[in-house]
């Protein structure tokens, strides 16, 4: 995790990353380029909105029947041999994950990209079981080297370039410094494939699952997500509930919709249908596995008015174009989710209590609605959480008591009007308390206003 | 033709100019435009921080000031998106309310959308000058779907010459009260889009909302830029 910085601390952390050129170039680099490379990969597909509805029912249709999917999901996995918990929060998924894997005596982890097992902070419990767990996905290794968290959702090394990469490289794996991103990958791939040659047990996150086979299913670009989960002898795959999907029939809009819109892919390397473990005759596949379905506060947001962001697909193209985002990357959000999806899921996740500053992340500007490919209601969302943080108490008191004569005053023509003379009159003490980054920013008022000279 | 005008607060209190721009506009193309007394605001300082109760108390001053069939105009996509879809969202449990607010709904406009779509105002054009570049405000182009009006009406100046600016639909980082909560993010953007403005090497830099040039300016400003900042209505009426 990255030092001190929670979601209760969002305003400084704003602030420090506002002031970080490096991070700021890094996130801006990376953001246009995701951004366009999106834009490329959609343009040449005609039906694109018909898609976005298509998709967006689907997920639709899962949550109004989200328990019913999840038992038929847990039913045909586990008729296809694989064995399937439930987890109603992350301290006891942390617990059976430790436990199928302290059982089989495995000691050497692999693991594959999954932002579920960073929710649950999955890695410190097994390490403190004494366990070895290597991150695989080259971001992922990069920010483990660091003891950084993810920031961002798809791209967890974002914040970073090619230089910082290639001097930690120098400094943990005693390599000879070299900035070129070749090098620096065919440097992680040595030391990688011996971690999987020698592992007992890979661990995964999984994009979908299909309720009507028991399917997972698994978009990853480096192969080494293959590996997790068919070199070891054992491989636990943890997931969230409301990744389910009907039927591996749904899934044609979901491949074009995902790739395109988390990295500007057409497709990406891999797309991998784990159905049960090895079977007698198949060539790979994991002797053993072992799903867990992670709940950890869904099925309460389920109940909730803010359950569209369960239809959420983890893409990450919300965050590549918040204008937030962009400006301060993923740390400065202070938990596991980023951007305007991931602050909507740490309030609703962790609880307003220790969340609250994050609901002012958004300028409202519904960039990200704009390329959502399952039509999450981002911006609405938000509103409703503002309003829920108003509703619960957790607003600053002058900006309260400050509405309140809002409210008053600009209902009320004459008060408006007087508001506006005193404004006018004492600009100089308005700025001094304003300070300078509001009323400083404005221009004093005018010495007539409009409403004096209309019509 | 009649119409009223929504000033705005801002326009009211810091911005007179722009509104004088935009009765002169609405006048050429022969509207009688009021101005219904003892209007304010549109609410959206309380709505977009989650002031319910409050956004409502002035929503509600707002529909008992705005009477009536004529169309609303304002020269902000902004506060016409607030009124078009968040009014009848604050009085979705109040019948009576919510069908002023739906009424409200259906005839505002914001200015560009009425100088082409109802005054057909851009087949006469404007007369202009100079390199001008435009700033698509969030509201006006997401929330109310404007994206074409504004321009049609640049294009329409003869005389001036029309420079695309990158990344237009980037946030300038305005965003009403999140000017006030998160002012370093709130600067930033403004910065980046200052970047982006001056690398078109326009003289003048337009757009469709007070809130956003205010901020657009002050970034301007605090480089030295001298590039002047414009609302459109008031580049479209200095010509005529
Ligand atoms: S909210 Fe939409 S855009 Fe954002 S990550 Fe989820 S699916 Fe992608």
């Amino acid at each position: 995790m990255s030092g001190a910085q929670t979601s209760l601390s969002f305003r400084s952390n704003a602030g420090k990353a506002v002031g970080n050129q490096k991070l700021r170039a890094a996130m801006k680099h990376a953001a246009d380029t995701f951004g366009t490379k999106r834009i490329d990969a959609f343009a040449p597909v005609a039906d694109v909105e018909a898609m976005r509805d298509r998709a967006s029912a689907i997920r639709e249709e899962v949550l109004k029947n989200l328990p019913r999917y999840v038992d038929q999901f847990v039913a045909s996995a586990t008729r296809a041999g694989a064995t399937v918990h439930r987890a109603k929060d992350a301290t006891v998924a942390k617990e059976i994950i430790r436990k199928i894997l302290a059982d089989r005596g495995a000691r050497r982890i692999v693991k594959g990209k999954s932002m579920v097992s960073e929710e649950v902070d999955l890695n410190a419990h097994l390490e403190a079981a004494g366990m070895e767990v290597v991150e695989t996905d080259l971001g992922e290794y990069i920010i483990q080297l660091e003891g950084e968290a993810p920031s961002h959702i798809i791209v967890p090394a974002i914040h970073k370039d090619r230089r910082q990469v290639g001097k930690l490289f120098s400094e943990r794996l005693g390599v000879p410094y070299s900035d070129d991103p070749q090098v620096l990958t065919r440097t992680a791939r040595k030391v990688l494939r011996e971690k999987f040659l020698s592992a007992d047990a890979g661990v995964s996150g999984a994009n979908f699952a299909a309720a009507d086979t028991g399917s997972l299913v698994l978009f990853t670009n480096e192969g080494n997500g293959r590996m997790v989960t068919t070199v070891p002898p054992l491989h636990v795959a943890i997931l969230s509930i409301e990744k389910m999907i009907p039927s591996l029939a749904d899934f044609p809009d979901f491949i074009r919709l995902l790739p395109r819109s988390a990295t500007g892919q057409t497709i990406t390397s891999y797309v991998s249908v784990i159905t049960g473990p090895r079977k007698p005759g198949d060539a790979t596949g994991a002797k053993e596995l072992h799903i867990v379905l992670l709940d950890n506060g869904r099925t309460e947001i389920l109940g909730g008015e803010s359950r569209d962001i369960l239809k959420c697909i983890r893409c990450g193209a919300c965050m590549n174009v918040c204008p937030v985002y962009r400006t301060v990357g993923g740390h400065a959000y202070g938990w596991t989710y980023p951007g305007p999806m991931g602050l909507i899921l740490t309030t609703l996740l962790t609880g307003m209590a220790k969340s609250h500053p994050v609901v002012d992340a958004s300028t409202l500007c519904g960039a990200c609605v704009d390329v959502c490919p399952v039509r999450v209601p981002l911006v609405d969302i938000i509103l409703q959480l503002r309003r829920r943080k108003v509703r619960e108490g957790f607003s600053d008191p002058k900006e309260k008591a400050g509405m309140a004569l809002f409210g008053k005053v600009a209902a009320s023509p004459a008060l408006f009007a007087l508001g506006q003379r005193l404004a006018g009159r004492f600009w100089p003490v308005v700025r001094v308390l304003g300070g300078k980054d509001v009323a400083g920013r404005m221009p004093a008022p005018a010495k007539t206003p409009f409403r004096r000279k209309a019509p | 033709m009649r119409a009223q005008l929504f000033g705005t607060c801002l326009v009211d209190s810091f911005f007179p100019e722009v509104g004088e721009a935009t009765v002169k506009l609405l006048r050429r193309f022969g509207v009688t435009v009021t101005f219904p007394k003892g209007q304010t605001c549109c609410g959206q300082p309380a709505y977009n921080v989650g002031y319910q109760a409050e956004a409502r108390s002035v929503a509600g001053h707002f529909l008992s000031v705005f009477r009536g069939e004529d169309p609303i105009v304002t020269p902000s996509g902004s506060c016409a998106a607030m009124v078009k879809h968040h009014y009848p969202a604050l009085f979705r449990d109040d019948p009576k309310m919510r069908a002023a607010a739906e009424q409200a709904a259906g005839r505002v406009f914001e200015l560009s959308q009425f100088l082409v779509q109802v005054l057909r105002a851009h087949e006469k054009g404007f007369p202009g000058k100079g390199k001008v570049t435009y700033h698509s405000s969030c509201h006006l182009t997401r929330a109310l779907g404007v994206l074409e009006e504004p321009l049609i009406l640049l294009q329409s100046l003869r005389g001036a010459e029309f420079v695309p600016l990158p990344d237009a639909a980037l946030c300038c980082g305005f965003g009403g009260m999140f000017m006030a909560k998160l002012p370093e993010i709130s600067c930033a953007l403004a910065e980046e889009k200052a970047d982006s403005i001056v690398a078109t090497g326009a003289d003048t830099v337009t757009g469709c909302d007070a809130g956003c040039l205010m901020n657009i300016s002050d970034a301007m400003k605090k480089r030295g830029s001298p590039v002047r900042v414009a609302h459109l209505a008031s580049l479209l009426a200095e010509g005529i």
